[in-house]
């Protein structure tokens, strides 16, 4: 006290009374300084600590207690009569509405109340706004969304969607259901994750709807291409080896559409510009970047139908297992949606409506990716840096301009304008090089499908929908991007598939690589007919497969590019055509199968090639454990690990030093055409090393990888890792990966990207279904999540245990008068406002 | 007894501001209650830290075991408290504590001292 005394009596005029005024301040100063420090963002972390803690209203609020009871009674204005949920013990709802604009509304109420944030944040990544969120660091990856046309291709789909007064009206109660529970949000039931960053869910709209559907054909179609690495592979490779190399068709591929297939005469196939050899087949043009994002090549999944013939009972089966980045929560939402126009089960994505993959009371059906290549790049030739005007068809024509407004967090917006042109926008250009310095002189226009106002979403109306073939088929005529194998199986019988979606038509070699953009002459011009789209019904053998092949063999008349996948097809293939009388039990085994067929084509010519005499003792080791391992890639199988790590090895022996000549890298061949080399091919060039003045041969490059991935074993062993499920240690990531408390790492799981179950790392079947068309239906599923995004919630992760030992649950299609049944554990019911 | 009552009364009334209020409505409970119960400027601090710190840690170890742990286990690993979830409980016990005995030190101070004399 004494020395406020003195500070204050220095002022002379303050009476001793007011000695209280003086700490009362400095402590209200403090307190408010406290509070206000503690309700914003300080240090490393996000969040506001005071908020974030308090129990009454920060993440405690979203511990939820394990007895919780999901019983709600509610009433919106946007319902037209009255809905209700009937919630299974596994959280999954079974919705019955009046009609379906209801229906819609509550799927859209049910997202939100379980996938909020997920849903918030993948259109909004979508969108390219990760800036808001994360600050500056993200601004490349929104340039990049935005300039790719991102917003310009959902734009064009809600165009689309809304021009059809069906879907409009379904997409608008999706939306307002969406919203309803958004508003009814109170600041402690927001989800954790916003919490802890710290922003606020936005409100939902058609255009968010549209953008998510464009992540997805981003994810599944954006990486069906390699025209970038093509074209850098070009600038040193001979078009001869172009071909060796990257091979349009493998000799091994067992197609979807079975051999022998006749096809149709093909529609007219457009000429080759005048000037193609010079300007684009033999141009050696280098382009030093690459896409900032690339997206995981092993987007595929497996799909097969068996007919009747082929079954125990003499019912079709239909199997479908979609691989996927895994994550927490699932990109997948389980549910049945029941209305006077239709009743169907599966799985919807968060953000949308209508099921994606599932079945109803006449048919089910299934999706695989297509992976063919429908975005291409035309190099544009501006008349100054201003970028206003560029050369088409022999004069300046001005380019239309886009301003992006890319809020930052704590910043001031990022402005970034991009160029449209008759191609599409200007993704790359001196402002915006791709990979960051990469000193790109070029200006580069992206032409992709999903810029097209084609309308997927009819599709999955219909579908949901569909009574027989001949539904599915006018269902799936809409369908433009991302491409899929709509596999379909009916109760009546019929088993098909149609590879769907709008393909240019091209010529040979139209799109490989990086085309000239000064003319019409290198434009897409028509499509491929759409009857004249890969499709089989009821074939001979009693069985369809699909798992990211080439659809096709050598004699399907068009030139269709696409980054394919063959070992899985293969291995399905060869599995089905052995089996007869085939039960629930067979698809759930060969869902999960774990055989390598990679592997099991390659290890004669290894063991062929290596020197033996050449490996140290403990090298003998490891390939001791390969000589005798099973070849099924099992959790604990060692020699799976010693195959994985050599064959990585000795592609990159192979190739590194070709592939190394342009930066970066040409694309790596793929598997099957490596594998093919070494099984055919004993004096490939390649084997030699560029920078040796020796001729090394197969037995080099195999002895040399063995010892390369030998002392990673070595490593691996050391850590206790040599089986194969902690080689590959599974992870289960939150949807923001750093949030290492939300993700589930370890799982004893066995797979790989080109086996049967095919779980990498972070990849993998992201739903496994199995639908047997009997009568009654029998139907399995489980995917690696949970029905709740909530982490501080036993529904968040309750089914990962299940799919990690591979087990599956039974699918209950609820029937209306089962209101009452047992298994009913909770009940929402919903009315309008009249 | 007056530590006790202030105490007592401040949880009590920063619960129920709780529900009306943002997370720093126990600040200015814990003022109110020290204003009307008149303790030397130390006490009064700590009888709103008290008041706050229990009712927080209370409330938050409730939860907790109602939830089995399942949500403060991940928090405590992203916060980083090594996946703990009663050094999580104390850390939350804490923040709220001391803005509990920051609003109650400056209630004290409404009301002229006790040993004043004139």
């Amino acid at each position: 006290m004494k020395n406020y005394c003195v500070y204050f009596l220095s002022f002379g005029h303050i009476t001793h009374a007011a000695m209280r005024i003086f700490p009362f301040v400095v402590s209200a100063f403090i307190t408010s300084g406290y509070i206000y420090l503690f309700d914003h963002s300080f240090g490393p972390l996000p969040m506001a600590p005071g908020r974030f803690l308090s129990p009454q209203h920060g993440f405690w609020q979203n511990a939820e207690a394990e007895n919780y009871s999901f019983n709600t009674q509610a009433t919106f204005s946007g319902l037209k009569g009255k809905a209700e949920v009937y919630f299974d013990e596994r959280l999954v709802p079974h919705v019955f509405a009046e009609n379906d604009e209801d229906l819609y509304f509550i799927q859209g109420y049910l997202h939100a109340r379980f996938r909020l944030f997920q849903m918030d944040l993948q259109t909004r990544g979508a969108e390219g706004r990760i800036s808001e969120i994360a600050g500056k660091k993200a601004i490349p990856y929104d340039r990049e969304q935005r300039r790719l046309g991102m917003v310009y291709a959902a734009e064009n789909a809600v165009k689309a969607i809304e021009s059809d007064s069906v879907l409009k009206k379904i997409f608008d109660a999706y939306t307002n259901g969406v919203n309803a529970y958004i508003e009814s949000l109170r600041e402690a039931d927001i989800p954790v994750e916003y919490k802890i960053l710290h922003f606020k869910p936005q409100k939902w709209t058609n255009l968010r709807t549209a953008l998510l559907l464009k992540m997805m054909a981003k994810i599944l179609s954006s990486g069906a291409e390699k025209d970038l690495g093509y074209t850098r592979a070009k600038s040193v490779f001979l078009p001869e080896e172009l071909k060796k190399l990257y091979p349009q068709i493998n000799d091994s591929l067992i197609p979807i559409i079975p051999q022998g297939t006749s096809f149709p005469r093909p529609a007219s196939v457009p000429a080759l510009p005048a000037d193609v050899l010079q300007n684009y087949f033999l141009k050696k043009d280098s382009v030093a970047t690459e896409n900032l994002t690339s997206e995981n090549s092993n987007n595929g999944s497996n799909n097969w139908a068996i007919a009747g013939s082929k079954t125990a009972s003499g019912s079709p089966m239909l199997c479908n297992d979609p691989h996927l980045e895994l994550s927490l929560p699932s990109i997948w939402y389980e549910m049945q949606l029941s209305s006077p126009s239709c009743n169907v089960y599966g799985v919807s994505l968060p953000g949308s409506p209508l099921i994606i993959i599932g079945f109803n009371d006449s048919i089910a059906w299934g999706l695989t990716n297509a992976q063919r290549d429908v975005k291409d790049y035309y190099e544009i030739q501006f008349r100054d840096s201003s970028r206003t005007e560029y050369w088409f068809n022999g004069e300046w024509k001005k380019a239309e301009r886009r301003v992006e407004v890319i809020k930052v967090k704590g910043e001031k917006d990022y402005l970034d304008t991009v160029a449209y042109t008759v191609f599409g926008p200007v993704m790359y250009d001196h402002t915006f090089q791709g990979i960051q310095n990469s000193g790109l002189k070029k200006n580069l226009a992206v032409r992709w499908i999903a810029h097209d106002p084609t309308n997927e979403a009819l599709t999955l109306y219909k579908l949901n929908r569909a009574k027989n073939y001949e539904d599915y088929v006018k269902a799936i005529e809409t369908f433009g991007c991302p491409a899929q194998n709509f596999l379909f199986a009916s109760a009546s019988g019929d088993i098909a598939i149609w590879q769907q979606g709008k393909f240019p038509l091209r010529w040979e070699g139209q799109g490989m690589f990086i085309m000239p953009g000064k003319d019409s002459s290198y434009l897409w011009k028509n499509s491929i007919p759409f009857t004249h789209n890969p499709n089989v019904k009821n074939p001979p053998s009693g069985f369809i497969q699909s798992a990211n092949q080439r659809p096709v063999d050598v004699t399907y008349p068009y030139y269709i590019p696409g980054t394919y996948i063959a070992p899985r097809g293969i291995a399905i293939a060869r599995k089905l055509a052995a089996m007869q009388k085939v039960t629930v039990r067979d698809m759930m085994q060969l869902q999960l199968n774990y055989f390598n067929v990679v592997a099991e084509d390659a290890r004669p010519h290894l063991l062929r090639y290596i020197r033996e005499n050449d490996l140290t003792e403990e090298e003998k080791k490891y390939l001791a454990l390969f000589k005798s391992w099973d070849l099924n890639a099992m959790p604990e199988s060692k020699g799976q690990t010693v195959f994985q790590h050599w064959w990585d090895s000795l592609k990159t022996v192979l190739w590194n030093d070709e592939l190394n000549r342009v930066s970066p890298p040409a694309p790596m061949p793929d598997e099957q055409t490596t594998l093919e080399l070494l099984i055919k091919d004993s004096a490939l060039i390649y084997t030699d090393k560029m920078n040796t003045p020796e001729k090394e041969t197969w037995s080099d490059v195999v002895t040399e990888s063995f010892r390369k991935a030998a002392s990673a074993l070595k490593a691996l062993e050391q850590q206790g890792n040599l089986t194969w499920a902690n080689a590959k240690n599974t992870t289960i990531y939150h949807l923001i990966k750093d949030f290492k408390g939300f993700s589930i790492s370890g799982l004893d799981v066995g797979g790989f990207g080109n086996i049967i179950n095919a779980i990498g790392h972070s990849h993998g079947p992201s739903w496994r279904m199995i639908v047997h068309l009997s009568k009654p239906y029998e139907a399995y599923g489980v995917y690696p999540g949970g029905q709740s995004g909530n982490p501080g919630s036993r529904f968040y992760d309750s089914f990962v245990k299940v799919w990690e030992k591979g087990e599956y649950y039974t699918l209950w299609f609820m029937k209306e008068t089962e209101k009452n049944s047992p298994k009913i554990k909770w009940v929402m019911k919903f009315q309008g406002k009249n | 007894m007056k530590f006790i009552t202030a105490t007592i009364l401040t949880g009590l009334l920063s619960f129920i501001s709780g529900i009306f209020l943002p997370w720093w409505g126990i600040a200015p409970s814990a003022l109110l209650v020290a204003a009307l119960i008149h303790q030397k400027a130390g006490k009064a601090f700590l009888s709103g830290f008290a008041g706050v710190f229990l009712l927080w840690a209370g409330l938050s170890f409730w939860i907790d075991i109602k939830n089995n742990s399942l949500l403060s286990r991940k928090i405590a690993e992203i916060l980083p408290l090594g996946g703990n979830s009663l050094l999580l409980i104390l850390l939350t016990a804490l923040v709220g504590g001391l803005a509990g005995g920051l609003g109650a030190l400056t209630g004290s101070y409404l009301r002229a001292s006790p040993k004043r004399k004139q």
